[in-house]
């Protein structure tokens, strides 16, 4: 449990779990892209290694030279007619939304996926101030329909299944009862969402990278709804992170071999499309957003955090995340890298999600821009400790383990209890209060110790 | 203080020295391979459709499209679907846009997108409003990879350019692939 009363990263996924076909399903289906992944990156053969290598280095690089390419950025984007805004955290960003909106006197407005947006609750904040807001992603509408968050951040959706989602249509979008076939679906929302498109006057999009050099900034989507809603709107409002610039255009290069590739397996994205100017007539905002990251960027053991490029390899491949489903981390950003990126905007309220963990380190072999994500999901856990955000229970459990470890004679005598429990009565060990135990069968407990075992045998083996 | 002095004087206290920007430079000896362009394109959902000689753009078009109503370009080129009002037309107005041709500058063979900007375009949600797409791109205007494009934009002036690779599409149900999300439901490339 959270200090706040709500389900912590193992309630939530126990919950996710009761249902253990759907477990399975939702497994396979991420397995099934992150095989699709490395088929993508084994198809460029020796080239991937040293594009991760050099995609890392130039997002080190940035880092390290930020408030420089931010002013450059600036400047450039300036030059082209672009109005840039700066938020220091969630609450400013969404007001300066707010605002331009209010300018136009607009109340309806379309949004492609936007992470950021997520991570500040734009959609809730607007919404209090009587702004309809469409997402106009499939994947975004059918979560956004069901009064649900996107659990995965490249496949929002991932945890429906075509049933439920034809169900859903059917009860708001009309289409008929039973109708499942993703196809017929997949219409019904372009046939909805395009009389959105055609007469909405603001539109919001995401950045995935923009770059300091020419004060532009690139979306990439698959579905082409970031270009329908931001080529038809009088307006472009695009919101991101400080950490998406790039020096230079031809990085994109680099990036944009890798990041379809890491994401779906795709060689590329169906759009990337690069804004430089507004359109004749139209206005073109960027909002430019910290809401933390000056502050991970300060901490040396997390900094590296700041270069993810949002592309999900992490949580396809992780056995924690496809088993527990994204909602289960009760942050917009999931996964691997939403478990190092949390705790740094709140400890308190994402201390769980450090452990949310196996740490078997596949999610730093296939990220992209080479972030050790393993490793800073294990520092976490000592930070988190040390400032004090663990449970009691685990401060006791901890501290009478390591008084065990460290004296032999407890050690060996430990061992022999809880064989003998093991045997005789079961149940002190295998019941509820036991984490452990849960989901598993315990291990036969074996008649002796190593040690015993040792003393028997090899050690009469050498003295012969 | 306003937020963005506040937030950049927190960048470049927490910003680490600086680090060097690796300058790898891409320069490949060989040139883009078509059938690699076509082969990749198929494969992303997209058709390549490789012009001879003696047969014109139109020709296939009417071919490809015999049931197409309203189709547009603003190339110049095609003369019998060229849009002369682009200057002065409400944007909205191409929803039901059966066909667009446009003109793309060159062609990746390792994704199969083709490169167009505004330049070309004219009406920036042309490629994206119409129920099919067509781009027309020299055979010799193919470039092997991602960095070579880059090499090729160099630092081009433009207001708005992109990268299209194939039908719009989404998997966004179940993983099952769907082509015409929102855009177009086809996307051929002519190759000349």
């Amino acid at each position: 449990m959270n200090h706040n009363g709500t389900k912590d990263h193992a309630e939530l996924a126990e919950k996710f779990n009761r249902d253990e076909e759907r477990v399975n399903w939702h497994d396979r289906t991420l397995w099934w892209i992150r095989q699709k992944r490395d088929k993508a990156a084994w198809s460029l053969g020796d080239e991937w290694e040293p594009l991760r290598e050099e995609a890392s280095r130039i997002k080190s690089h940035t880092l390290s030279n930020l408030s420089e390419y931010l002013q450059e950025f600036e400047k450039n984007a300036q030059a082209n007619g672009m109005t840039v805004h700066w938020a220091a955290d969630a609450k400013e960003h969404n007001q300066i939304v707010h605002s331009i909106l209010s300018k136009q006197n607009i109340q309806q407005i379309v949004k492609s996926k936007s992470m950021l947006t997520e991570e500040c609750h734009l959609n809730d904040y607007l919404k209090e101030e009587g702004i309809d807001v469409i997402d106009t992603d499939l994947g975004e509408r059918i979560v956004q329909l069901a009064e649900e968050t996107p659990s995965h951040i490249v496949l929002p959706c991932i945890h429906w299944k075509k049933e439920e989602i034809g169900e859903l249509f059917h009860r708001h979008l009309g289409s008929p009862e039973g109708v499942i076939d993703p196809s017929f679906l997949t219409n019904t929302a372009r046939v909805h969402l395009r009389e959105k498109f055609l007469t909405r006057r603001i539109a919001i999009t995401g950045v995935n990278f923009a770059i300091a050099e020419t004060g532009e900034f690139v979306v990439c989507t698959n579905e082409g709804n970031a270009d329908m809603g931001a080529h038809l709107a009088d307006v472009h409002i695009a919101c991101m992170g400080i950490e998406k610039l790039i020096p230079k255009r031809k990085n994109l290069g680099v990036f944009l071999r890798l990041l379809a590739r890491s994401a779906t397996g795709q060689p590329i994205t169906t759009y990337s499309s690069h804004f430089k100017k507004p359109r004749k007539g139209q206005q073109l905002h960027i909002v430019l957003v910290d809401n933390g990251r000056s502050t991970q960027l300060g901490r040396e053991d997390f900094r590296n955090s700041l270069k993810c490029i949002r592309c999900g390899a992490c949580f396809n491949t992780c056995p924690v995340y496809r088993r527990s489903g994204g909602h289960s981390y009760h942050n917009a950003i999931a996964g691997p890298i939403g478990s190092i990126l949390a705790p740094n905007l709140d400890m308190r309220q994402y201390k769980d999600l450090p452990f949310a963990s196996t740490l078997c380190g596949s999610c730093s072999n296939v990220c992209p821009v080479k972030i050790n994500i393993h490793e800073q999901l294990y520092q976490w856990r000592q930070v988190l400790t040390e400032e004090g955000y663990q449970p009691k229970s685990k401060y006791m459990a901890m501290k009478a383990m390591a008084t065990t470890l460290s004296k032999p004679t407890f050690f060996n005598i430990a061992g022999k209890a809880g064989r003998w429990a093991m045997k005789l009565v079961p149940g002190v060990v295998s019941n509820q209060y036991n984490p452990w135990y849960k989901e598993r069968e315990m291990p036969e407990p074996p008649n002796e110790s190593f040690t015993e075992w040792y003393q028997k045998n090899r050690k009469k083996k050498n003295e012969q | 203080m306003s937020s963005r002095e506040a937030i950049l004087a927190a960048v470049k206290k927490s910003q680490p020295e600086l680090l060097p920007l690796p300058q790898q430079d891409y320069v490949s000896t060989v040139p883009g391979d078509v059938q690699r362009f076509s082969d990749t394109l198929e494969s992303i959902g997209g058709k390549s459709y490789l012009l001879n000689q003696e047969e014109g753009v139109l020709e296939v078009i009417a071919k490809l499209f015999p049931d197409a109503k309203r189709v547009v370009s603003v190339d110049t080129s095609i003369t019998v679907h060229y849009l002369h009002e682009y200057e002065s037309i409400v944007h909205h107005s191409l929803q039901d846009v059966d066909v667009a041709i446009i003109k793309a500058q060159f062609g990746v063979a390792e994704n199969g997108a083709v490169w167009v900007t505004e330049e070309e375009l004219k009406i920036r949600v042309m490629p994206f409003i119409c129920e099919h797409l067509v781009a027309i791109v020299d055979a010799k205007e193919i470039v092997p990879n991602m960095h070579e494009a880059y090499n090729r934009i160099g630092l081009a002036e433009y207001g708005f350019g992109v990268f299209i690779a194939g039908p719009s599409k989404t998997a966004d149900i179940e993983q099952s692939l769907v082509l015409g999300a929102h855009g177009p439901k086809s996307m051929t490339v002519l190759i000349r």
